[in-house]
């Protein structure tokens, strides 16, 4: 517990960021993220862009699996209905891209709601061989609806604009995209100090206990999973019009995996976590590549096992982040923050 | 003292493959009293409790959740009509009322002890998930207004300095209470508790007895809780119904069933053990 600071009244504790040190902190880092796309090259500002797009996926998915225990293989596949839903629309109905992400949003949610269905009466492992088996009929349905997505073929979707500016430029898009995944963290923090957060984490922790409380645990479940797709079906509909071609590739079990490491590195249940494991897991490969390819030139007999090493070093430093700080990337920031708490006092 | 009763048992016969957990049982739980169940280990207290509470659906027989006679100002679990629990859903039997606790403590383990206590403020709380993810004005307000309901019970059972705490950390008999405090936060007309008093030492027993007398005489709540140690229930309950093999074998005022012939055979002739906390 935080000494010295104390409250006269219950909404003043109950603030998100109570704490003067927090919202110093908060200020800081939006200071950062404004200042960053000035002084990034387009390589770091494209890396920055996949960070806020994965993260609005991360704060989705662990909406559903961090924060209500339920664990789902389908990640993939809600990505590409958002995807899809939101570049089709855009393609064949002319919808303004700012329309069309928010309606593919409640696509995704509506899809979502079926996925989740098999949650009322499974649990765990069983679950998420229900889950794996949605994203296997997504894949499929993607790549044999041809009329619809163009199967195997990518889709080309035009470029947006908002106020006319083209957001396929990376400085543009930054401001779209940062401002997405503050407004997700904001509605995710909310969420999770009402009501209905709540009842997600009863769910997580006990669910006997929370039915015996008065939580409708069925449709609780439900709505987390459509909840949870909303967002992830938003995150689809930002990596189409960001990448302005949709290929069904970008959205296998591998994607869902990734994303589940994403929630599991940067820690379970947190929001701080999705965007620290959405940080990790876009920039790790693009490191690894990067020292690769010095290694290239110093080196060049390391070229040929490069795309190997590449693999095992993403898989190893992901196993020794579960080994060493099983609760992530978020619990390793508190730790941080509790050593400055009573600085420069070390106890 | 009123007699009407809250809840009545009829013929409840609840079975496990071979096994009778509930054997034909009968009785009612008027309003405002301690009603405790006792029995051996295995006598169907949990089973009892169970099915009241919706978790186990007894093959036979009724169990009727009364309305409340007269609309209780303020109670927002005024019942209109009688509920029938065998064919009512656990979390609509939380909504008419009815709030419990668990022999084996199923707290919320990693939220913190506000949160599990807000939780317990959930049936009388609105707001879906459009309004909880804005937490604009009315939500906002009103979850202000449920932590006070909140604090007032955090008060009422003196936990106040563990409201932070994240409750699986908490000692065995603190977690007891908290289960307790969230029950109460339900504002149940009817609360049931399973051998609330488990594994304490004698301090925190006498605490949790304090606590089920004040509850019963400042809020005026119904209670039924179970117990296997006989001498725990003697002071603390108005009547007692003793269990042996889901068998209903005596009920009545402690003096009856202390000098019932039935109820200290069921006692002697078995070897019961108090149960040990989970380590
Ligand atoms: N879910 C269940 N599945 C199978 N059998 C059960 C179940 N719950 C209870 N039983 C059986 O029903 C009988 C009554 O058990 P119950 O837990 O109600 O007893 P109890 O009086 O609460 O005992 P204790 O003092 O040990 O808590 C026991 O024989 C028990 O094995
Ligand atoms: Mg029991």
């Amino acid at each position: 517990m935080r000494s010295g600071v104390f409250f006269e009244k219950y909404s003043e504790e109950m603030a998100l960021r109570p704490y003067p040190l927090q919202r110093m902190r908060l200020g800081l880092f939006a200071l950062a993220v404004v200042i960053f796309p000035f002084i990034a090259s387009p390589y770091w500002l494209s890396l920055a862009n996949q960070v806020a797009i994965a993260t609005v996926g991360a704060l989705g998915l662990n909406l559903l699996v961090g924060y209500t225990g339920q664990i789902s293989l389908g990640q993939g596949a809600f990505l590409a209905i958002g995807a899809y839903g939101s570049g089709l629309l855009t393609l064949r109905m002319d919808l303004p891209f700012w329309l069309s992400i928010p309606i593919a949003g409640l696509i995704t949610a509506a899809a979502g709601l079926i996925i989740g269905l098999p949650s009322l009466r499974l649990k765990g492992l069983y679950l998420a061989i229900a889950t794996l088996a949605a994203q296997q009929i997504v894949e499929w349905v993607i790549t044999h609806w041809t009329w619809l997505t163009g199967g195997t073929e990518a889709l080309v979707i035009p470029s947006p604009k908002l106020f006319g500016f083209r957001l396929d430029r990376d400085f543009n898009f930054y401001w779209f995209g940062v401002a997405t995944a503050a407004l997700a963290a904001l509605f995710v923090a909310n969420l999770m100090r009402s009501r209905v957060g709540r009842s997600f984490v009863a769910i997580r922790d006990q669910d006997i206990a929370a039915g015996a409380l008065g939580v409708n645990v069925f449709r609780t479940k439900l709505v987390a999973f459509a909840t949870s797709s909303f967002l992830v079906g938003i995150t689809g509909a930002l990596i189409a019009h960001y990448r302005t071609i949709i290929t069904w590739e970008r959205f296998t079990l591998d994607t869902s995996i990734t994303y589940l490491a994403m929630i599991i590195v940067g820690g379970l249940g947190t929001i701080n976590g999705s965007f620290f494991g959405a940080t990790l897991i876009v920039l790790l490969p693009a490191l690894i590549n990067s020292v690769g390819q010095s290694l290239q030139t110093t080196v060049p007999a390391a070229a040929r096992i490069l795309p190997f090493v590449q693999q095992g070093a993403f898989g190893l430093i992901i196993i020794l982040f579960l080994v060493l700080e099983p609760e992530g990337l978020a619990k390793l920031w508190r730790n941080i923050k509790d050593q400055f708490k009573v600085w420069p006092f070390s106890y | 003292m009123p007699t009407n009763p809250v809840l009545s048992l009829d013929d409840v016969t609840l079975k496990f493959g071979g096994v009778t957990a509930l054997d034909g049982i009968s009785f009612d739980v008027r309003s405002g009293e301690i009603f405790a169940v006792i029995g051996p280990n295995g006598a169907g207290k949990t089973s009892l409790l169970n099915s009241i509470s919706g978790l186990y659906r007894p093959q036979q027989g009724a169990l009727t959740l009364h309305p409340t006679p007269q609309r209780s100002s303020g109670q927002g679990n005024a019942a209109t009509r009688a509920l029938e629990l065998r064919r009512t859903a656990p979390h609509n039997i939380a909504r008419a009322g009815v709030a419990r606790s668990f022999q084996n403590i199923e707290l919320f383990r990693h939220m913190s002890v506000l949160d599990n206590l807000m939780l317990g403020r959930h049936v009388h709380l609105t707001g879906g998930v459009l309004s909880c993810g804005l937490y604009w004005g009315p939500q906002r307000r009103a979850e202000i207004e449920h932590r006070e309901v909140v604090e007032e019970i955090i008060d009422f059972l003196e936990i106040e300095a563990l409201r932070h705490a994240q409750v699986g950390t908490l000692a065995y008999g603190l977690q007891k209470r908290v289960e307790l405090a969230r029950a109460l936060a339900l504002s149940p007309r009817l609360l049931l508790l399973d051998e609330p008093m488990a594994g304490m030492n004698a301090e925190e027993k006498e605490d949790m007895a304090r606590f089920i007398l004040d509850i019963n005489e400042d809020r005026g709540i119904t209670t039924v809780l179970s117990e296997h140690d006989m001498g725990v229930v003697m002071d603390l309950s108005d009547r007692i119904a003793v269990l042996d093999f889901g068998r209903l074998i005596a009920i009545g005022s402690p003096a009856e069933i202390g000098t019932d012939p039935a109820v200290i055979n069921a006692y002697l002739g078995q070897a019961h053990t108090e149960t040990a906390p989970p380590a």
